[in-house]
């Protein structure tokens, strides 16, 4: 009936975007910004990746090579995300406009962006299906591990994965690490928690809230990279992405900011969200509909816990959302 | 510092200021609200960059343009809001924005700590969260960040103002221990005895002009004071003879629970009269609050009735009514509390719109009337001296004391029956208090009941005509302010009826 070991692997892989997205937003808040335009970010990712990828098909003309199949497509996702991160932190950090509204917009604009790009792509390719396939180039991101096939159950729940989705891990793993035991992290929670004081301490602020929020940003972008190269297996399609973005913020909450609690978070959140593939067939669609919103309870009810209990570790970083005046009395 | 002159928008805060701090003195900084001694400060720590001036540190002109680089000189300052992280511990804290070797090390930082906490006499748990703390807890880790720096010169900024007695006397302990050690310390102040009992030398500065300085012990506290505010005043407060005093408001057996049903107020049997100042005495938090937020039907009754006297003698029950109704009958409730703005006005405001909470009620129109207000506020501004560049600023850009006089003159002008004040003149300067007392006064005479709580013993003896000392939510006793003994209601406030001391 219900097959763990065929479930776990695939919540596994469900849940690797959302890690990318919930790692990235988690240092831009603690940083201070509440950047809600991290699902305009991953599609910016994704589609970057797509063009990189794309192109490079093109011109290797069927000769694809594994390093530029990889770094190409990589590097073309990074800097597409960077150039977010700037967006919004330009907008918020320098010309202190709100973040919630810039967030908006660039969610609406990054979607966009990868809607307009991933159209064109499909025009260009002249295909049937509105989708265009990167397949050679998808082959590397998704290679599983060497002995994957070979080691058993261990070997599918662990080992199975394209190597982006351990790099989702190692990043959630050093961000966790430099957040609570280094001083760069010490001084990056003091900017979201209390800019002024920061401040006073002599933290430069522009500095950490730039590099929050653009670090994040590429971070969260990989999740885009991860979702068409890996997940979907080098296929883009329109809007396909959906809304995978905002359930990574979601998951910053029900994690309380933690980055190393996400790991697990985001693999229970790619869960919930394909639960409803595992019920019975023949359950009726609504059904099914009920099934879907379990992530978004889940946070409900964490946010309704945490609020309870009241300890002011789990309580969002203080000045968060709030822009930076060092003049302001 | 040399000619210094720091403007925000059209407010000149420092006008061509010079200033000499000299190594090992505890330096006094006076002046009154406003006059720029915090502005002063922070460009000498860094916060601010001066618009034209230069700053010297032992004759050599240097540039400070961020606290790292204050730091760097030896200079810290503990500011009068702290600036600790609420969530941090003590020692994540204090070692925030360092620059040291090698890894983050909360353990070494914390042996570090306990050593200087024993050089000066002090007493910090590196590990404890931030908000654990009581005040005066904050303030020494905000004393230890400045020292764990290797600071030469602190500079504290109103450091007593939320110290009790026996806490400012520790702190002075430390401070003249610092001395001892070679440091240099500037304290920004505008309490004179504080002055007296502490500083070497005392500068003044007045409307973000340097008038001068003295050796402390050539001065006394009325040279300090002309010096301040610029003229002649005088240091005695003014009480007139209650004019026909009549019962106003008769409070009796009040009992008043807090949420988690700590008894705040038992038993409480009091009459107001018009025409008198009612002094409420206490030590902090043993029910002034919430007596008057009872009278202003803010608070939940447990029993007790609480009347109104009307002018032909009939008596109304207060219990009951909400604070609109209450607020109709001219009971007026001006209440500062710790920040100042928390109740009764509105930050973002501005200074039209917050007379406008009161009177936006009044007219038949949809829409309200703006006129009365601005006329009213521009009153204000005029009658208690509000240092403003309009009345169209918010409330929120102006100093604390004019913040203060905004509230006490809205409540003023809303010619009430019975004023309720609490806690007026908290963190006023001179003269802006002097200000106030008159107001009081000026509203004494016109036949007004005036309830006033505050934290002054002194200034409690000489204003009012009648002192309701409180003890733990008791009555205490009720002593005419004429023979009041200070020691006698110091006394009562710790001890019911101020009985047999056991010393």
């Amino acid at each position: 009936m219900f097959d763990l070991f065929a479930f776990i692997p695939r919540a596994i892989v469900q849940g690797i975007p959302l890690l990318f997205g919930c790692t990235g937003e988690t240092i831009s808040e603690k940083a201070g910004s509440l950047n809600l335009g991290i699902p305009g970010v991953m599609y910016v990712g994704g589609i970057c990746g797509v063009i990189g990828a794309f192109l490079y098909e093109q011109s290797a003309d069927g000769n694809v090579q594994a390093f530029p199949a990889i770094a190409i497509p990589l590097l073309a996702c990074l800097a597409g995300s960077l150039l977010m991160g700037l967006l919004f932190s330009v907008l918020t950090i320098t010309l202190r406009v709100n973040q919630n509204v810039v967030g908006l917009a660039m969610t609406t604009f990054g979607v966009g962006i990868g809607n307009f790009f991933g159209g064109s792509l499909i025009k260009l390719t002249g295909s049937d299906v509105p989708s265009i396939i990167l397949s050679s180039t998808s082959a590397y991101f998704s290679k599983t591990l060497p002995f994957a096939h070979s080691t058993g159950i261990f070997g599918k729940l662990v080992l199975s994965y394209g190597f982006l989705a351990y790099v989702a891990v190692i990043i959630a793993i050093i961000t966790a690490y430099v957040l609570k035991r280094t001083r760069v992290g010490l001084q990056l929670r003091a900017v979201g928690e209390n800019p002024a004081t920061a401040d006073a301490a002599g933290v430069n602020i522009t500095k950490y809230k730039y590099m929050a929020t653009c670090i994040g940003c590429m971070i969260a972008g990989l999740g885009g990279l991860y979702y068409v190269m890996d997940y979907a297996s080098g296929v883009w399609t329109n809007d396909a992405f959906g809304d995978r973005g905002w359930l990574a913020i979601a998951l910053v909450i029900f994690t309380l900011w933690r980055p190393n609690v996400a790991i697990f978070g985001s693999f229970l959140f790619g869960g919930l969200c394909i639960l409803y593939l595992f019920i019975p067939t023949g359950t009726e669609m609504a059904v099914k509909e009920l099934y879907k919103m379990l992530p978004y309870v889940v946070t409900i009810i964490v946010l309704i816990l945490t609020g309870m209990r009241n300890k002011r570790e789990n309580q969002p970083p203080e000045s968060l959302g709030l822009p930076y005046f060092r003049e302001d009395r | 510092m040399r000619n210094i002159t720091k403007t925000f928008g059209t407010i000149v805060a420092n006008d061509d200021v010079s200033l000499d701090i000299y190594k090992g003195e505890i330096l006094s900084l006076l002046g009154e609200n406003g006059s720029g001694k915090t502005t002063l400060m922070n460009m000498l720590s860094g916060i601010y960059y001066p618009d034209a001036g230069q700053i010297l540190i032992n004759g050599q002109p240097v540039t400070i343009s961020s606290p790292r680089e204050a730091f760097e000189y030896g200079i810290g300052m503990i500011h009068q809001h702290f600036k600790l992280v609420d969530v941090f511990s003590a020692a994540e804290n204090i070692v925030l924005g360092l620059e040291e070797e090698g890894r983050l090390d909360l353990v070494r930082a914390g042996e570090r700590i306990r050593k200087i906490c024993d050089t000066y006499g002090f007493d910090v748990d590196p590990t404890q969260k931030i908000y654990n703390m009581s005040v005066s807890q904050k303030q020494t880790v905000e004393i230890v960040k400045v020292l764990y720096r290797g600071a030469d010169i602190l500079i504290l900024d109103e450091p007593t103002a939320v110290l009790t007695p026996q806490e400012t006397e520790r702190l002075f302990a430390v401070l003249r221990n610092m001395k001892k050690d070679g440091k240099t310390v500037v304290i920004i102040t505008h309490k004179l005895h504080e002055v007296e009992e502490i500083s070497d030398r005392v500068a003044v500065l007045r409307k973000g002009k340097y008038i001068g300085d003295m050796i402390t012990s050539q001065t006394n506290a009325q040279e300090m004071t002309n010096m301040m505010v610029g003229r002649e005043v005088s240091l005695n407060i003014e009480r007139p003879e209650p004019v026909n005093p009549r019962p106003r408001i008769r409070v009796d057996g009040l009992t008043v629970r807090s949420a988690d049903n700590v008894l705040k107020l038992d038993d409480v049997t009091f009459t107001v009269n018009s025409g008198e100042i009612l002094g409420i005495a206490g030590i902090s938090g043993c029910g002034q609050k919430e007596l008057l937020e009872s009278i202003a039907g803010l608070q939940k009754v447990e029993s007790g009735t609480i009347s109104f006297v009307n002018n032909d003698g009939s008596e109304e029950s207060l219990i009951g009514k909400d604070p609109l109704q209450i607020a109709e009958m001219g009971v007026s409730l001006s209440f500062v509390p710790e920040d100042r703005l928390g109740m009764g006005l509105v930050g973002s405001m501005d200074l039209t719109d917050n007379m406008m909470l009161r009177s936006f009620r009044r007219g038949r129109s949809v829409f309200t009337d703006r006129k009365t207000p601005k006329k009213l506020a521009e009153k204000v501004v005029d009658e208690l001296e509000v240092n403003t560049p309009g009345v169209s600023t918010p409330v929120r850009r102006l100093s604390g004391g004019n913040v203060q006089k905004v509230l006490v003159g809205r409540e003023i002008a809303s010619s009430p029956t019975v004023l309720l004040s609490a806690y007026a003149v908290r963190g006023l300067d001179i003269n802006s208090s002097y200000t106030i007392y008159d107001l009081l006064n000026q509203q004494k005479k016109d036949g007004v009941a005036v309830v006033y709580v505050g934290e002054d013993l002194d200034v409690l003896l000489e204003l009012c005509d009648r002192i309701l000392v409180l003890c733990s939510g008791r009555v205490s006793g009720i002593v005419p302010g004429k023979e009041a003994d200070k020691n006698k209601v110091g006394l009562m406030m710790t001890r019911l009826g101020g009985g047999d001391s056991d010393e």
